[in-house]
């Protein structure tokens, strides 16, 4: 009889890469807020602290900005940091050292220098932790040249992309859906990488591509499973990567569909939907396409607290089971 | 420039530091860098106002006795994060004029292949790594780069210069008190030169001394004369000592004045001619140097002016390095974004 594939959860996924990382390279070590005893805001590093002690799993304190510089410095002078925020929308906080050092600093400097940080971000609503804890700003940082954009939407991903992203020679900022951290998923033992760059086609269709992100993989999937019982065929691609996007798969999933819907949770504008949409209208795959491009994100408003408000912010799978349908049905 | 030797004879214990630690050799050689330093910045702004260099730029001009005297006990491999106002601390770090000049000609040839120029100026191999645009920029970098010393246990320790300006902004807060509760090795040179762009410590700063600060994160604040380089030396020479012992970081304030305006679009507005001629005319930290090595007997009026001559050479031979160095090709734009291309 075959063993069961063996289950991790996402939060587990990520602190075993953690610890993978640290103990194969001594540089490697872990810098945030409350990520020793207390385990981290989201239990990610949990019991961490017991094995490497707090030298290599430093608990800092509650300077984002100044935290984030030192392991930049780190990270410039031969260390290997991998900096927990305790929520993304800190990032704002960080933005300088994120943005104007870690991003520009190799660049700046003629290429004589490496950033090799990696930054993790737990980001996403869901958890009534109203509009400064609940955003997601991972297009911000796609925005930079210079630095690398990852949204792993699986257990699986978390651990072999977080690995990827320790051995990156930039920097590296991973987003992690607070919602997924409990998720459970296959994660194979020991050490493996997955690209960072490549996105993953999570369901083969050929009547609609939905291009999603991080939680949103899931909802498409769900959707996608809903449709299938009416006859739609949905191609699911996990984007996984941002930052540089794999435009690639992106063009030849459309060209065999001929309809695109992007799904994603930060708010619809300006964002990670445009840049997809783009892409396609750039790319010779527009001529194939038979139906408007669609994008569903979130709305054009701070997450607000109430639990039913909450909800209707980010696109849910009704929303995407109606999106896809209209799409397909020529109702676009 | 660490290898100090004393003097070694007693009655000379009155003498200032400088001359009591380093040799007639040694205390040449900062002389002829701090005029290093003050033709660079003079030949950097005269090949601007050519049209050789374009942008803008920061002159340290009455500051060199600062980045000097601070670099004094640093080895090679020890680091530096520097400001927009870096050129002196690059030249005191050990770094080639030719390829200071080379960078802000936006050169391949320049230490930054021309992608960064006067505000980026670095110099890795010496351990200078990088002039910050963003004021206080580089200070919570130093502490990181201090973190991995004491982490690899390699034995350096790490300068953040930075201006009176920065001390008003978070990242210096949060770097101090960093430092300070992981005992990291790192010192924290603060030149005070009067001014954030126009505005005055006094109308900016709610401490009479930047140095009062170091309190708040229970490290020594000292105070120098910024212009004195045998004070700054001592002070530096203090703080590295500390913290290669593994007690921790120090805060230096160094008190100076940049005789030049913050950039190249200061029209000096906000302080007087008479001011500016003070400093100048009596508190120049190369004739005050100066004055003290003749006194000492350690230089004479020939051996000033063979190092003057000496420094224009160099300066020049830097000036044309740069103007024959070729320019980046527009192909290349995307080289340095990553390591590896995508």
């Amino acid at each position: 009889m075959d063993a069961m594939p063996r289950e991790l959860s996402y939060s587990q996924a990520i602190q075993e890469a953690m610890a993978i990382a640290m103990e194969a390279d001594e540089r490697v070590f872990l810098m945030g807020e409350d990520i020793g005893v207390y385990g981290g805001a989201f239990q990610v590093t949990g019991d961490l602290v017991e094995r490497f002690g707090a030298d290599r799993v430093m608990d800092t304190p509650i300077s984002e900005l100044g935290g984030a510089g030192v392991a930049v410095g780190a990270a410039l002078t031969g260390m290997r940091p991998i900096f927990e925020f305790q929520f993304s929308d800190f990032a704002t906080l960080a933005m300088e050292q994120i943005v104007n050092q870690a991003a520009k600093m190799r660049f700046m400097l003629g290429g004589e220098v490496s950033v090799p940080v990696v930054m993790r971000f737990p980001a996403g609503s869901g958890t009534g932790a109203a509009a400064q804890h609940s955003q997601s700003l991972e297009a911000w940082l796609g925005h930079v040249p210079g630095l690398k954009v990852i949204q792993p939407a699986t257990p699986h991903d978390a651990k072999g992309m977080l690995l990827a992203a320790v051995a990156d020679p930039d920097p590296v900022m991973i987003f992690e859906h607070k919602l997924l951290y409990k998720m459970k998923g296959h994660v194979p033992e020991g050490h493996y990488t997955v690209p960072i760059g490549k996105a993953e086609i999570r369901r083969e269709g050929s009547d609609l591509t939905i291009v999603a992100t991080s939680i949103m993989v899931h909802k498409a999937l769900e959707a996608a499973e809903t449709l299938s019982g009416e006859g739609i065929d949905i191609e699911v691609v996990d984007l996984r990567t941002i930052r540089p996007m794999d435009k690639a798969t992106i063009i030849e999933s459309v060209k065999k569909t001929s309809r695109l819907l992007c799904v994603y949770e930060a708010v619809k504008t300006l964002g990670i939907g445009a840049e997809v949409s783009a892409t396609i209208a750039e790319s010779d795959a527009f001529d194939y396409l038979d139906a408007p491009i669609v994008r569903l994100g979130g709305a054009e408003t701070p997450v607000p607290y109430n639990p039913e408000l909450e909800k209707a912010t980010v696109p849910q799978v009704p929303d995407i089971v109606t999106a896809a349908r209209d799409l397909v049905r020529g109702k676009r | 420039m660490a290898t100090a030797r004393k003097l070694a004879d007693e009655t000379h214990s009155n003498l200032p530091f400088a001359y009591r630690h380093y040799g007639p050799d040694e205390l040449k050689e900062v002389l002829r860098k701090m005029y290093l330093i003050r033709r660079f910045e003079e030949g950097a702004e005269d090949s601007y106002m050519r049209g050789l260099i374009h942008g803008t730029m920061h002159l340290s001009i009455g500051q060199e006795a600062s980045a000097m005297g601070i670099c004094m006990p640093l080895t090679a491999e020890d680091q530096i994060t520097s400001t927009h106002r870096g050129h002196g601390h690059c030249i005191a770090k050990g770094a080639d004029v030719k390829r200071m000049f080379a960078e802000f000609f936006g050169k391949t040839t320049g230490y930054c292949k021309g992608r960064g120029g006067s505000m980026h100026i670095a110099d890795v191999s010496m351990g200078n790594l990088g002039a910050n645009g963003i004021v206080a920029g580089g200070i919570p970098i130093a502490v990181g780069a201090a973190l991995s010393a004491k982490k690899l246990k390699n034995g350096k320790v790490v300068v953040s210069f930075f201006g009176d300006g920065a001390n008003n902004e978070g990242a210096f807060h949060e770097a101090l008190n960093m430092a300070s509760i992981w005992k990291l090795p790192v010192i924290f040179v603060c030149e005070n030169n009067g001014y954030g762009m126009s505005t005055s410590t006094a109308r900016s700063t709610a401490v009479k001394n930047i140095a009062d600060r170091a309190a708040a994160y229970s490290m020594p604040g000292v105070i120098v004369n910024g212009n004195i380089f045998s004070e700054v030396a001592e002070a530096s020479h203090a703080a590295v000592e500390r913290a290669r012992a593994g007690e921790g970081p120090t805060l230096i304030e160094s008190k100076t004045y940049r005789y030049r305006g913050h950039s190249k679009s200061d029209r000096n507005r906000y302080r007087s001619k008479e001011e500016i001629e003070d400093w100048i005319s009596n508190r120049d930290p190369i004739m005050l140097f100066e004055a003290d090595l003749k006194e000492f007997g350690i230089i004479d009026d020939k051996g000033i002016e063979a190092i003057r001559e000496a420094v224009r050479a160099e300066i020049e031979a830097g000036i044309e390095f740069a103007k024959a160095s070729p320019s980046p090709d527009t192909a290349d734009l995307q080289e340095f974004v990553y390591t590896e291309p995508a």
